[in-house]
């Protein structure tokens, strides 16, 4: 399996934080990364990292099935994932998830069709005082209305 | 960097004092604003007058547990052979919390400096900020910071001349919430599954690559190096005795003005919500807070006229937590809270210990029946029960948090659960009485 030339220079470069001999700490980041760049973590994305750290598939595959960002399936071009958990929830978060079933007409973890959009509804990401907020693939969206979450749909291509 | 809501003018602003400054995150601006100065100042110092500064500044943890920093980094062993590490918690993951992202986001240099500082107080060589996932943003933005102190000579070998050496990296999480755990995020930082760990040997002993390391979170380390400057006992004046200093409260809900602002510890709760978060909106009246992220116990509204500092907040049967202080008006459903909080424990319980990963899935469903119209009173009683059989009985604190607001909503708000019981038509007494 082959990578681009940047994420290799960042696998080289993560290798290099480790003790000796614990190059296993870079498995989370790479996984990450890879699949950033892949899509999804594959079958042979985890054959691959499993033989470039020394690690079995089956010791991949157990870390993959732990962590809520790695999916093995890819995702919508925009991954929306609304945040309902308390704070959000008070200031209209579930609103916002129902309105995106709606609206997308998807459901929690689907994606559409033509792949354009997945929805996910999201435990706390970390903006509770600028409730209720959204991520769209990395980015943030803070304090969103109804109509401000039609706005940044509709602004997706 | 813009900032996401305006400062308050009754901010006590010790180590937000750059935010919202042009530049913030760059090194020059941490340079002409005292950057480095306490660090420059400890390569003069012993470990141990660095720790006892730490130690008479009353600096607790601020992830969540409160424990005394100096303490915390007194018990890593002195001549012992081997490396010793630096672990930052970037987690945060605990509801209601937001504020370590704004302290790597504006003043990145004010945390680098403080776990310079902590390395040279243990002798650790290496470090890594443990950053979730989600913040993959934030990572970016730390990443180019690191980049900057590497080319500047402010990380790597013979640090600002002074001859001190240290690296440290960024490392992404991909999202657990267990993974703030300390035990749990060294295991991820491995390459591991984010279980947690047997304790003891603390990480003080053998934490990351079974190598002794301190391990605290991002705001700890931001205090740091003020504390060194301004000394000791000037932060430990600025709170209250035993609980030193300012901290980052994360204000959200039902209020005018959510936000995040930097307050002295034991500043009065109401005040708090009322002055700087502007009280409650819509004109409606407080019906309940969670003090410090959802893990916390509740306080109903006649309960918060309390300081806010770690000690009262445990006198209130409370704690101050991770900092996320969430308001709830007087139309704020408890049961529906109740269910949401263990949708969320019951989402994130790693499955490694048997009372939490059973306990928060059972709890989930007897909350959701009583949601859904089919609870009968028993379930209520049921699931304070089963909640205070968690406390204690798991590796991580996990269980607890998921038990201990269960408790105190159920406790303290016992008639809206009955009262959705009672719209149940089939939940009659001679049906409950069982055995």
């Amino acid at each position: 399996m082959t990578f681009s030339p940047e994420l290799e220079a960042r696998f080289a470069d993560l290798l290099t934080h480790y003790p000796p001999g614990r190059q296993r700490g870079a498995l989370i980041p790479m996984l990450m990364y890879a699949q950033d760049e892949v899509g999804a973590v594959t079958p042979d994305l985890m054959e691959e990292l499993a033989k470039r750290l020394g690690i079995s598939v089956l010791q991949v595959d157990e870390v993959v099935g732990y962590y809520s960002m790695l999916h093995k399936k890819p995702q919508g071009k925009y991954h929306i994932q609304i945040c309902t958990n308390v704070a959000c929830m008070l200031r209209g978060g579930a609103e916002l998830y129902e309105h995106a079933c709606k609206k997308l007409g998807v459901g929690h973890k689907q994606t559409q069709a033509s792949g354009k959009f997945s929805l996910e509804e999201v435990e706390c990401i970390g903006a509770c005082s600028w409730a209720p907020a959204i991520q769209v693939n990395y980015d943030f969206h803070h304090e969103v209305t109804v109509s401000q979450l039609d706005q940044v749909l509709e602004g997706l291509q | 960097m813009k900032l996401y809501n305006p400062p308050s003018p009754l901010e006590t602003k010790v180590i937000s004092k750059r935010f919202g400054v042009e530049n913030s995150w760059r090194l020059d601006t941490y340079l002409a604003t005292g950057g480095f100065e306490a660090f420059k100042k400890v390569m003069e110092w012993t470990p141990d007058q660095i720790i006892d500064e730490v130690k008479a500044s009353s600096l607790r943890g601020r992830g969540g547990a409160g424990f005394p920093t100096g303490l915390k980094w007194s018990f890593v062993p002195k001549n012992v052979e081997g490396p010793k590490y630096i672990v930052v918690n970037a987690d945060e993951s605990e509801p209601g919390t937001c504020k370590d992202r704004l302290l790597i986001e504006h003043d990145p240099y004010q945390m680098i400096e403080g776990i310079l500082i902590a390395a040279k107080a243990v002798g650790a060589t290496k470090g890594w900020v443990y950053i979730r996932g989600e913040y993959r943003y934030l990572i970016d933005h730390f990443d180019s910071v690191l980049k900057e102190a590497y080319q500047r000579g402010y990380l790597g070998k013979n640090i600002a001349g002074t001859g001190f050496d240290f690296d440290l990296y960024s490392q992404t999480g991909a999202g657990a919430y267990e993974c703030g755990e300390e035990s749990a995020l060294l295991e991820s930082l491995e390459g591991k599954r984010g279980v947690p760990r047997i304790r003891p040997p603390f990480p003080a002993v053998s934490g990351a690559f079974q190598a002794p390391t301190v391990l605290n979170n991002v705001e700890t380390f931001s205090t740091v190096p003020e504390i060194i400057r301004g000394g000791g006992k000037w932060y430990a004046d600025l709170g209250t005795p035993k609980n030193g200093g300012t901290r980052m409260v994360c204000l959200a809900g039902h209020v005018n003005k959510p936000g995040v602002y930097e307050v002295p510890l034991g500043m009065n709760m109401m005040y708090f919500i009322n002055e700087i978060g502007g009280g409650m909106w819509k004109g409606k009246k407080m019906k309940a807070t969670i003090p410090g992220g959802s893990s916390c116990p509740i306080l109903r509204a006649d309960e918060c006229d309390i300081p806010m500092d770690y000690d009262s907040m445990a006198k209130a049967g409370t704690m101050l937590g991770s900092g996320g202080m969430m308001v709830m008006d007087e139309d704020t459903d408890m049961v529906k809270i109740a269910l949401r909080i263990m949708r969320f424990y019951k989402h994130e319980s790693c499955g490694w210990c048997i009372p939490c990963r059973e306990g928060t899935t059972w709890l989930q469903k007897m909350l959701a029946r009583i949601v859904d119209g089919n609870g009968a009173m028993r379930d209520v009683d049921m699931v304070g029960e089963l909640a205070k059989s968690m406390l204690g009985r798991t590796f991580c604190p996990l269980g607890d948090a998921a038990a201990m607001p269960t408790i105190s909503i159920v406790e303290k708000f016992r008639p809206e659960f009955e009262a959705y019981v009672a719209r149940n038509p089939f939940a009659s007494s001679e049906l409950v009485q069982v055995g």
